[in-house]
């Protein structure tokens, strides 16, 4: 293990921890009847580019590879599993990740908003967990927004030259981070008829983010091994869908 | 190379389970109900309008139980398609005359 690997572990470890201890209870996907009709429709229809775009971009990869299609299913099986553990946070609750970033990066961010919306239609009609009435709004925060973040933050890192699994690491991160961060928004713009727009954000964003930031960190950690075993044993995949620039 | 893998899968377990042993007294639980306390808190008047497709037919709330099964039936699923995938790509490495020619 080189030195800056360990670095980046206890930088992990270290970030984890300092987000104090603090009992508290949190939330993942909004629940089921907690969004106003008008919202629930609002985010659904926003939504719909996003999906027409990723069904589109899935045809388009599996037409110009079919091999590719095995990744494409792990890629799905990953959020799949990792949206399925919770996970008890330094809060003193349970969340889970979104395990989108490690589509996002692989097949670019439309493609996960298709694998998203399976994981959440699984969860919400079998799971009682998050809602098909909200579905729009979960799908927004999940499948669009965190991979679109996931993925903006690699291709500046591949940009900017950082070292690869550091660039998988963060976009990982912060792509779960911000799908929480989505969700206290939408629920903020719903409910605050008690208080003000922002001060409602703010109630919403600290219990959802505290809760998060660990749980973000192991999902990147988690990413990145992914991405180390496909980089062993999955070259020609990872060169098809330009993961691996090098032809060798 | 492996020796970084098991040294991040470690992080990844302390990281999840030290809260547990740190937090003796927390909960860790109600995770669904938690938002709900906070639209409690900024919009006490409103009431949740649909109740979720499983519930319903139930007439009830989901046991914890079978939830817990429901929930593992998906990790299942999710780490079946992944093992499947990745024995695959092990095996054929095997094959494979060290990733220099890209034949299907």
């Amino acid at each position: 293990m080189s030195k800056r690997q360990k670095k980046i572990i206890t930088l992990a470890a270290a970030f984890a921890l300092m987000f104090g201890i603090v009992p508290n209870v949190s939330a993942m996907h909004i629940m089921e009847g907690y969004l106003p009709g008008a919202f629930c429709i609002a985010w659904g229809v926003l939504c719909v580019p996003f999906l027409i775009a990723g069904f589109m971009s899935i045809k388009k990869t599996i037409s110009q590879n079919r091999k590719l299609i095995t990744l494409l299913a792990m890629s799905g099986a990953f959020i799949f599993v990792i949206s399925s553990l919770k996970i008890p946070s330094v809060t003193g609750s349970c969340s889970h990740m979104t395990g989108t970033g490690l589509g996002a990066i692989l097949f670019g961010p439309a493609s996960v908003s298709i694998l998203g919306i399976i994981v959440l239609l699984f969860q919400a009609i079998l799971l009682a967990h998050g809602g098909l009435t909200t579905l729009g709004a979960n799908v927004f925060s999940m499948a669009i927004a965190g991979p679109f973040v996931s993925y903006g933050i690699y291709f500046v890192c591949k940009k900017t030259g950082v070292n690869k699994r550091v660039s998988v690491f963060l976009a990982a991160t912060i792509g779960d981070l911000f799908t929480y961060c989505v969700t206290a928004v939408q629920m903020a713009i719903a409910h605050h008829a008690d208080t003000t727009i922002f001060g409602a954000m703010g109630k919403f964003l600290a219990v959802f983010a505290p809760t998060q930031v660990p749980l973000a960190i192991i999902e990147g950690i988690i990413t990145v091994v992914i991405v180390m075993g496909l980089e062993s044993y999955a070259k020609p995949e990872l060169r098809a869908v330009g993961f691996l620039k090098e032809a060798k | 190379m492996k020796k970084t893998v098991i040294a991040l899968i470690i992080a990844v377990l302390l990281i999840a389970f030290i809260p547990l042993f740190a937090l003796k007294d927390a909960e860790f639980g109600g995770s669904d109900d938690a938002g709900s306390v906070v639209v409690e808190e900024v919009d006490s008047s409103y009431e949740p309008w649909a109740t979720p497709v499983f519930e319903r037919i139930l007439g009830g709330e989901l046991p914890g139980e079978v939830e817990s099964l429901l929930f593992c039936i998906q990790t299942g699923i999710g780490v079946g398609i992944i093992a499947f995938v990745m024995g695959r790509f092990v095996e054929r490495k095997k094959w494979m005359k060290e990733d220099t020619n890209d034949n299907h």
